[in-house]
């Protein structure tokens, strides 16, 4: 059983999503989904346990050997992964049974567990497939499954927002997919490992130029960077608003998975840092993009619009930090896509309370919320601080990481404009603040009730890890570290 | 074995909980014992570092006793104790809570062994603070609330990216000499120059305090500059610019203390002006001189705390502050008078009180070191003070032309605390050995030598002269209602003026445009319609899906491109 961890990790969420199907009842269903999603994060807790013990796992798929076979591949890195997104998504699920009840027709229940066991089991095969065109195929699954998770908001923009997705994740998927074929041609190879031993070998060529060309550019659109987010925000906006938690907290970070995986495993870090100047490109393009996104958001009305253009700040923070192509850097990345995950699904399962209860998210609606529903107002706040990186969250650990790799290299005027960045999201977060607390409630706004239980208990949980993990931050930092360790070669 | 290891913040803390809980005279009792039961354990510390923590790579100590701590710790407890007194009365949880977290932060602020517990008391010290400026639940003090806890946010942010540039280059987060090397050391030098209210730097001051609550006020007063003093008595001392700048403090204020009318705001003033002379004293950095800083802010913070107590009280007893609108108060305030004479006294810095025996330290030291022409605007600064702080306020309120209000005395609880205060003021001038035997260095230092008495008594006597000849002649500035320009006006007025100018001439050229080209650019001009509308409508307007596959064609292009070129 221990052995076929890798591989259970992906099949269960895969067979449950039919079984599902022929429960039919909805609250048999979610209880389903619930435990498929629970055992899911059981297998990556034992798979992290297991990887940090004795290294690397490699299982074959059917026996087959490796470069042959299709190779799952278990290091550090991925059962990190592993760990963030199937522990979101239990608890994210936790909440959906009643969120959904109000935002999705009753008869498509049933199908929307369907969809979301799909998506995840396609974000969890990316993770933790070794072999590059399998990573194609659960790219292609999860995708399919969000845009029409996305399409069942009961905004009717929302089907049009699923629409653009799905025209600019094609592209993305494709062009991943044609930059995998490039590889191919070259290399005779579709596994990872193999891939990144034969690829110095014919790397001066154009062929290959322009397979890395390819899948970076894929990978972007995938991951949102600044300026091919534009897909992302009516996405977010629009889903059923426990997709967004969901998403939010894991679809661009699988992504952002990929683009290291692909520049540091397979491509290799001389090569990737070299064919381009990919440190100075992705340096400018996630500031541009911290300070784009963040300003953007200052201006939304929606909140969960206002939300969504945040996330497409913290992904140039991630960037930030990877371009650096350091241990320090892409351990602050992989710290903040731990912490980014923490805040961002508490921020959004909050707003989906605050939907459940009044209905929208606009932030006229939000005057005097701070007494009618404190408890959730208030995990909106401490995720607010968390965002900005305020001590004793999870936020500002991430932060402080970054801000010593970028120390470390001497970008005196980056850090600064990192701090600068924090400042924007002061802002935003204090226009809530400002409505939700200090302003009367509107004549004509019937008072509401605090939200129920189903939807405190998973947020708070995850508002009590946003500070737990900002004090105690050993599980976190040191799985990143070891992670980034590895990816650069170096014995941790 | 007594628990040295609980910081002097803890008990305020707990102190800060129980109050919220409990109600009426229970909470009162707490109140009063928290500070005097934290000032006990605090006698019994011995100095040492006596809590470490490891942070990452760094280690932390959020509780170092050494002598230049302990001076700012116990005062910072007699004052919580004087304001905890004088606001007994009271029955505002929000206020009551908010005065003892913050000194609790004060405290923890100047125990703070590293830059990262500092940065985090620097910002608890801004949270809670401007909740004493809030209680007063007017319009005013709503603004000048958000604008202060603006800039003290700011200054906490400038001090954690400077701590941050100083973990870096010295590999240690450790709190104690940082000097101007480098911009680590610049940066934190402004983030406590806010704090200590520099010149330019001072607005928020000035603005924000006589905004606060009577009672609000008085704890204000006491603890942020001070910690701010501190800060640099312990970073920079015999840094030379600080001679300047202090010097630049103790003068300005002078002027505008004299024709400000709101008497609240001309103790803001004295208070800048008062910082002026601590930070001149660790501009100087020998030991005599920071000894007198240190000595200095022990004194100041007691007798600017009864002057304002005094203020307060009359604020609270009548509803007035305006210095036109008081005037013949003694009749019926006859023991505020008497307390509010003895602050003033103080600050001036006669002979037998305690302004004397601290102020004189700092002038010593600067003749000491040469510095002839500071040493003369510093008594210019002394007669300043003495005219706006020494006469004004008791004049202006308690005596001058009657006004006919008929109040009585303030509650027993405000002349308590007064009293507290007035007594204090007295014996610290009387017996100052006291207060030299906690300063940070034994210098043997007697203030009551003859040059010392007789020149401040011939000053402070020419100072009255002047006073007195100038309101006789009727060329005092009168005491109008009027609101008095500081440098403030340039970011709050001037600077919204130009720019509304500049916007106004463009909107012209705009309009003049529109006329010419009306066809091409009615369509672009419509979100031009104000700055605010554009940018929103540029940010939150919704891409085609053309656009956003253009993008994706320019990235791609630029990655190949780039890539053949190699």
């Amino acid at each position: 059983m221990i052995a076929h961890l890798p591989v259970l990790q992906v099949i269960v969420p895969l067979m449950a999503a039919p079984i599902c199907l022929l429960l039919k009842r909805a609250q048999l269903v979610w209880l389903f989904s619930l435990i498929t999603s629970g055992l899911a994060f059981l297998i990556s807790i034992l798979l992290l346990q297991q990887v940090m013990a004795t290294g690397v796992i490699s299982y074959e798929l059917g026996g087959w050997q490796a470069p042959w076979g299709i190779e799952y591949r278990i290091d550090k890195l991925n059962a990190f992964l592993l760990l963030i997104i199937s522990a979101i998504s239990t608890i994210v699920l936790f909440a959906a049974q009643t969120s959904i009840e109000k935002e999705i027709p009753k008869s498509k229940h049933t199908l929307f567990y369907v969809l979301y066991l799909l998506s995840l089991t396609g974000m969890l095969g990316i993770v933790a497939t070794g072999d590059a065109f399998n990573v194609f195929v659960f790219l292609e699954i999860s995708s399919l499954s969000a845009y029409a998770l996305i399409a069942l908001g009961k905004d009717r923009r929302a089907l049009w927002a699923a629409y653009q997705y799905l025209i600019m994740g094609t592209i993305g998927a494709t062009f991943i997919l044609i930059g995998i074929g490039l590889m191919y041609q070259m290399t005779g190879t579709l596994n990872m490992v193999d891939l990144s031993q034969r690829l110095p070998e014919v790397a001066q060529t154009r062929t290959v130029f322009a397979a890395f060309g390819f899948v970076i550019v894929g990978v972007c659109l995938k991951l949102a960077l600044f300026p091919l987010h534009l897909w992302l925000p009516n996405s977010y906006a629009y889903a059923p608003s426990i997709v967004t938690a969901f998403f939010a907290a894991t679809a661009t970070k699988v992504a952002v998975y990929l683009l290291i995986r692909f520049t540091f495993s397979v491509f290799g870090v001389s090569f990737s840092f070299t064919t381009i100047p990919l440190q100075t490109l992705f340096m400018a393009l996630g500031l541009v993009g911290i300070f784009v996104a963040s300003t953007a958001a200052i201006y939304q009305k929606n909140i969960k619009l206002l939300f969504a253009y945040s996330s497409i700040a913290q992904i140039g923070y991630m960037i930030v930090g990877f371009s650096m192509a350091t241990v320090t850097g892409l351990t602050a990345t992989l710290l903040h896509m731990f912490n980014h995950a923490l805040m961002k699904s508490a921020i959004f399962l909050a707003l989906a309370a605050i939907v459940y209860r009044l209905g929208n998210v606009q932030l006229s609606s939000f005057h005097g919320l701070g007494r009618q529903m404190p408890l959730t107002m208030a995990a909106i706040v401490i995720g607010g601080l968390s965002l900005i990186g305020v001590p004793l969250t999870v936020g500002f650990v991430s932060k402080w990481y970054l801000l010593m790799a970028i120390i470390e290299q001497g970008w005196w005027p980056v850090a600064v404009l990192i701090l600068l960045g924090s400042l924007l999201a002061v802002i935003y977060v204090w226009r809530i603040v400002e409505v939700a607390y200090f302003k009367e409630p509107l004549a004509n706004q019937t008072p509401v009730k605090e939200a129920p239980l189903f939807f405190l208990i998973p947020i708070w949980i995850l508002i009590i890890a946003n500070i737990y993990f900002g004090i105690d931050t050993r599980l976190s930092v040191q799985v990143a570290q070891s992670a980034a360790m590895t990816l650069f070669g170096v014995t941790p | 074995m007594w628990m040295t290891e609980i910081p002097p913040f803890v008990p305020f803390f707990i102190g800060a909980l129980l109050a919220l809980v409990t109600r009426g005279k229970l909470r009162g009792a707490i109140m009063v014992v928290i500070p005097i039961v934290s000032a006990i354990h605090l006698w019994m510390v011995p100095e040492g570092v006596h809590l470490q923590i490891a942070f990452f790579d760094y280690q932390l100590s959020p509780y170092r006793v050494d002598k230049l701590s302990l001076i700012f710790g116990y005062v910072f407890h007699i004052a919580a104790l004087i304001g905890i007194v004088y606001s007994l009365h009271l029955r505002d949880t929000l206020q009551q809570v908010a005065a003892l977290l913050y000194s609790g932060s004060a405290l923890g602020a100047v125990f703070a062994g590293d830059l990262l517990t500092l940065f985090i008391f620097w910002e608890l010290l801004a949270f809670t603070s401007v909740f004493l400026i809030l209680a007063r639940r007017t319009q005013r003090s709503y603004a000048a609330g958000m604008r202060y806890l603006i800039v003290q946010v700011l200054s906490g942010v400038i001090l954690l990216a400077g701590a941050l540039f100083y973990a870096h280059e010295n590999n240690t987060l450790e709190f104690g000499y940082i000097g101007l090397d480098g911009i680590a050391g610049w940066l934190i030098l402004l983030a406590f120059g806010i704090k200590c209210a520099f010149p330019f730097l001072h607005n928020w001051l000035t603005d924000a305090y006589p905004e606060a609550t009577v009672t609000g006020t008085v704890f204000l007063a006491s603890f942020s500059t001070k910690v701010g003093v501190y800060a640099l008595a312990r970073a920079y001392p015999g840094t030379e610019l600080l001679i300047y700048i202090g010097a630049t403090m103790a003068c300005f204020p002078i002027f505008l203390a004299v024709i400000e009318n709101d008497l609240r705001r001309v103790l803001t003033y004295s208070l800048v002006n008062q910082v002026g002379y601590m930070v001149v004293g660790i501009g100087i950095g020998t030991a005599l001189a920071v000894n007198g800083a240190a000595a200095h802010a022990f004194a100041h913070i007691i007798y600017k705390g009864l002057l304002l107590m005094s203020m307060g009280a009359v604020l609270h007893m009548t509803g007035k502050i305006n210095g036109s609108d008081l005037g013949g108060l003694y009749k019926t305030m006859p023991k505020t008078t008497l307390l509010c004479i003895v602050g003033a006294a103080s600050i001036s810095a006669f002979p037998l009180f305690s302004g004397f025996v601290a102020k004189s330290m700092v002038m010593s030291a600067v003749l000491k070191e040469g510095y002839d022409w500071i040493w003369l605007i510093l008594l210019f600064a002394a007669a300043g003070v003495f005219h706006h702080a020494g006469i004004k306020i008791p004049y202006f309120a308690f005596f001058a032309h009657d006004s006919g209000i008929r109040v009585s005395d303030p509650p027993k609880n405000m002349l308590f605390a007064m009293a507290i205060g007035a007594t204090l003021c007295i014996a610290i001038g009387i017996y100052p050995q006291a207060l030299y035997s906690l300063l940070p260095y034994d210098t043997g230092y007697n203030p009551y030598d003859a040059t010392h008495v007789l020149a401040q008594t011939q000053l402070l006597l020419f100072s009255a002269l002047a006073f007195v000849w100038l309101n006789l002649r009727g060329m005092y500035p009168p005491e109008l209602p009027s609101t008095n320009l500081d440098f403030d006006w340039t970011y709050r007025r001037a600077l919204p003026n130009v720019l509304q100018r500049v916007f106004s001439v463009i909107w012209r050229v705009d309009g003049a445009l529109r006329a010419a080209f009306i066809l091409k650019l009615t369509t672009c001009l419509t979100y031009v319609a104000g700055k605010n509308d554009r940018l929103s409508g540029l940010l939150s307007r919704n891409f085609p899906l053309g656009s956003m596959v253009m993008w994706v064609v320019v990235v791609l292009t630029t990655y190949l491109l780039l890539s053949f070129i190699q």
